[in-house]
């Protein structure tokens, strides 16, 4: 077992006290890469080292008395109690501790709050379950999923998660912002309550469906930065990372230079095969419907309705394609998909999950007259 | 005093019972407050196992990266189930069962002041859990969106199906079950005090759950208005929490957190109380600082009401909030420290021995006090905005209740079975249940502080690979303590049917007798106690005073 073995391996290593080399043995905050979270990481160590002190004053003197003042040894028990001095004494000395923690805490808290003087904004908007992100003044606005290698591996439990680079951590389109710009965050969300949370930048703020949150970042160094959400959201909390890729402000402006004429591009109408229709339809599924719907199109019994069999699904694809683009009561609008999509997808359904309709969906059928996509 | 015990009963009524019924009947429709006790006690044993097997299902789906047994709902359900499971069925009924066997006992009382109720209460209870558990096999599974219930996500129809009226309907029944034990305490503690006892000769635990119970009464109607509102959002379109119809998400999680914050006192309060009964017996002192310790006590009490936003510090509130939240929390630092203080100036100089009661206590005074670290650690807001909702409050708060609360229950069962029996436990299993326990619970607990660290979220079923380590680690502490637990099943079977066999002497413990009325009661106490009250009370914790 090469798993025992490393787990032993590290049993051992904690055993001597020492680090591993390997990443998997992490044990502390990690400073990351603006002010803020620097200097939460010394607030952090400071409070850290103040409890090893307390702990090591305290649990010194209570194992002393273990070792030295038992009745096996013939101490005699001294029944002295209540002392006034000593009491004041244990109350004023930690009071004045917790005074000298509160300063620099505040003043942290005080720069985390100041969202003032930004240089762009960000809108995030938390969604079941990917993240909406959309730059406050320009055209850039795109959805980032949890990329399709950890998607599959998650549901199918097809491969090893250890065999695919950044599982469950990695994105289909990671948030791009310049590095030493102030940038601000407006948090919302449109459904249950999310929070975005990168490590590096040094905080997590909740998305409140209905309201807005503030916050802001400015990271030091160009990379890439992970983190994940991190309140409860539903069966596939777990399922919704977060990347941001700092750059240089030359890349940057390449990078939405390049973006924006992504967006401005209009989808290919024109004819596909069946197989890349299914091929397609299959990647569209998994980024919008497999989270409820799951991978089998089974649903969830007594909650989500299946695919397999479905009336909806199977019947004439006008209806599908209406209901789909109205949504209901419990399931969002996908207007948002656009006509090729919508023909990948909906060959994909209908022929696939159990279904064998039999048809295929060309783009050009599924455009609206008045789709300007 | 048996035998006087014994007279009185012959004197007030010839025919009437002495012993308890006979048959199943006894145990449905008994008012004695032992037999309302022990039903506490061994219900809170259950439901400790049905939580506990939970807890496995989490730690074994979380020992490897990908998803292995379950699915990601059921996984959400089972953490769910374990943290309402645990709090409701097991640790709080678990004190109440303490409170019944031991207050009248301590305060010279005959029994609770409102037995009849006394009753309800527990059956209430049981109807409560029942309906709680029923939410397992119903469509759609048990509630799924945290313990914290909250709104949107508890009331989407994606996520949760059937449950959710059930569970509401639970918590209720729970609260009136609690509210009505709470009054019971208080009456009894006020009402049956042997006329000697003042209130400042009253035992720790006696205070302690006084304390509690104010707690109680102030805080469970908080939570039962939180969760109809919930109901009436739900089925009655009302908008309290939906911010479409002008209601606020937010808004829940300040009414729920001003019922939670009190509510992990209630779980811990009651602990100190037992600690502070246990340690003196074993370091055959009286308590260090009995008056600071009430006051610590209630202090503790009141901050409780005055700081839940420290629950909530990422959800957006404004400067002013965060920073009053933050000094608020950390004062209670001040308190909490008084105790830990007193605890081990009560060691200090005494003449210990080590007995299963005493290691548990030990244990408790140590890996409590590591909770209390990590908790100021999370007072500080700023470190917050790191530490929240990731395994290193998991860690923080499985350190306050496991090696905590659970094991100063143990304690306590320990420290009284004998007095409640006749029969001593095997020494030798209780000390190896200890130590498989207090080294397990680490090699559970302490890992995660390093996962959330490292930033790994809670409530998660899978994960990235960089924190499967730590992750199997936990699992295999998780396990080891799971199978540890049976041991003091077994204990508890044995000793109830015989023990070691060794006669217990009135004190049970070596000059108990000054430290407690119930250990002036024969071993097993009778089933009728304080027909007459105590005309002396031991006053080893206030010397002073007298």
């Amino acid at each position: 077992m090469n798993k025992a073995k490393q787990l032993f391996a590290g049993l051992i290593l904690m055993a001597l006290g020492l680090r591993t080399s390997q990443a998997d043995y992490t044990l502390n905050l990690m400073k990351g890469v603006t002010k803020v979270s620097n200097d939460i990481y010394d607030l952090h160590m400071l409070i850290l080292w103040i409890c090893v002190v307390i702990g090591i004053v305290v649990f010194g003197a209570m194992f002393y008395s273990i070792y030295h003042h038992r009745k096996s040894k013939g101490h005699v028990a001294k029944q002295f109690h209540e002392n006034t001095t000593v009491e004041i004494i244990w109350t004023i000395i930690p009071t004045l501790i917790l005074i000298a923690m509160a300063i620099p805490a505040t003043k942290t808290m005080m720069e985390l709050s100041d969202v003032e003087k930004s240089d762009m904004t960000i809108q995030v908007t938390g969604r079941q379950w990917y993240w909406d992100y959309k730059y406050l003044n320009t055209d850039i606005h795109f959805e980032s999923h949890l990329d399709e290698a950890s998607e599959r591996v998650h549901r199918t439990a097809s491969a090893d998660p250890r065999s695919v680079p950044h599982y469950l951590l990695n994105v289909d389109k990671p948030l791009v912002i310049p590095v030493k710009k102030k940038v601000r965050f407006v948090l919302t969300s449109v459904d249950v309550i999310h929070s975005w949370w990168v490590p590096d930048l040094g905080w997590k703020k909740d998305a409140n469906p209905g309201f807005i949150n503030e916050a802001w970042t400015s990271v030091d160094k160009p990379g890439i930065y992970r983190g994940q959400c991190t309140e409860l959201c539903g069966r596939d909390h777990a399922f919704m990372p977060i990347v941001v890729i700092a750059m240089e402000q030359a890349d940057y402006d390449a990078w939405v230079k390049k973006t924006l004429e992504e967006q401005k591009q209009k989808p290919d109408l024109s004819d596909q095969s069946r197989e890349q229709l299914m091929v397609h339809g299959e990647s569209v599924y998994l980024k919008n419907c497999v989270g409820c719907h799951q991978i089998n199109g089974a649903g969830v019994p007594g909650l989500i309705p299946a695919l397999t069999g479905s009336k909806i699904a199977t019947g004439k694809w006008e209806s599908l394609d209406g209901f789909l683009r109205a949504g209901t009561a419990k399931m969002p609008s996908f207007a948002k998909l656009n006509a090729k999509e919508y023909a990948e997808l909906m060959t994909y359904v209908r022929n696939n999950l159990g279904n064998k309709v039999g048809d295929e969906l060309q783009p050009k059928q599924t455009a609206l007259p008045d789709d300007d996509d | 005093m048996s035998a006087v015990v014994d007279e009185q009963g012959h004197h007030a009524d010839d025919h009437h019972d002495h012993g308890p019924e006979k048959g199943l009947l006894r145990w449905i429709t008994t008012t004695n407050h032992k037999d309302i006790g022990t039903l506490y006690l061994l219900f809170a044993l259950l439901m400790f196992f049905v939580g506990g097997a939970m807890a496995m299902v989490i730690r074994a789906e979380l020992f490897e990266p990908g998803l292995q047994f379950v699915d990601p709902a059921f996984f959400n359900s089972m953490t769910t189930m374990h943290a309402l499971v645990m709090v409701f069925g097991a640790v709080m009924p678990a004190f109440v069962g303490l409170a019944n066997w031991q207050i009248p006992l301590m305060i010279g009382a005959a029994d609770m002041a409102l037995p009849r109720m006394n009753n309800m209460s527990f059956w209430m209870l049981v109807a409560g859990v029942l309906l709680l558990a029923s939410t397992l096999f119903m469509e759609g599974g048990a509630p799924n969106g945290g313990w914290t219930l909250y709104p949107p996500l508890v009331l989407q129809p994606i996520t949760v199906g059937k449950a959710l009226p059930f569970a509401i309907f639970s918590v209720h029944l729970l609260g009136i079950s609690s509210i009505m034990g709470a009054i019971n305490i208080i009456a009894t503690i006020f009402n049956m005090r042997a006329p000697a006892m003042k209130m400042m000769d009253m035992p720790l635990f006696v205070w302690t759950w006084l304390i509690t119970a104010f707690l109680l009464i102030a805080v469970m109607p908080v939570f039962a208005g939180a969760v109809t509102m919930l109901l009436t959002d739900k089925f009655f379109h009302t908008s309290f929490f939906n911010a479409a119809g002008g209601g606020d998400p937010v808004l829940y999680e300040h009414i729920f957190w001003f019922f939670g914050h009190p509510e992990v006192y209630i779980m811990i309060l009651p602990t100190f109380g037992v600690a502070s009964t246990i340690i003196p017996v074993f370091a055959r002192k009286p308590l260090f600082g009995y008056a600071s310790m009430v006051w610590a006590t209630g202090s503790i009490a009141f901050l409780s009401f005055i700081v839940w936003a420290h629950h909530m510090f990422t959800v957006g509130m404004p400067l002013a909030g965060e920073l009053y939240f933050m000094y608020a929390t950390m004062i209670i630092a001040v308190p909490t420290g008084v105790k830990v203080f007193n605890w081990t100036a009560t060691m200090w100089e005494g003449a210990m021995t080590f007995e299963t009661p005493m290691l548990f206590s030990i244990a408790f005074v140590v890996l409590f006090t590591m909770g209390g670290f990590t908790g100021l650690m999370m007072s500080i807001a700023p470190s917050d905005f790191q530490y929240h909702d990731t395994y290193f409050i998991v860690a923080h708060f499985h350190y306050t209740l496991v090696p905590a609360s659970i094991f100063m229950l143990m304690a306590a069962g320990y420290f009284w079975l004998p007095k409640w029996t006749g029969h001593m436990y095997n020494e030798k299993i209780g000390q190896l249940h200890f130590w498989l326990s207090a080294i397990s619970v680490n090699i559970l607990f302490f890992p995660q502080h390093f996962l959330g660290l490292a930033g790994m979220p809670r409530r998660i079923p899978d994960y990235a690979v960089q924190f499967a380590d730590w992750n199997m680690i936990s699992s295999i502490g998780g396990f080891i303590f799971g199978a540890s637990q049976l041991l003091f099943l077994y204990i508890v079977i044995d000793t109830i049917r015989g023990g070691t066999g060794e006669k217990v002497s009135d004190e049970v413990w070596e000059d108990a007798g000054k430290h407690g009325l119930e250990w002036t009661l024969p071993s097993p106490v009778p089933y009728h106690t304080w027909s007459e009250p105590p005309l002396i009370v031991p006053t080893e914790h206030v010397l002073d005073s007298h």
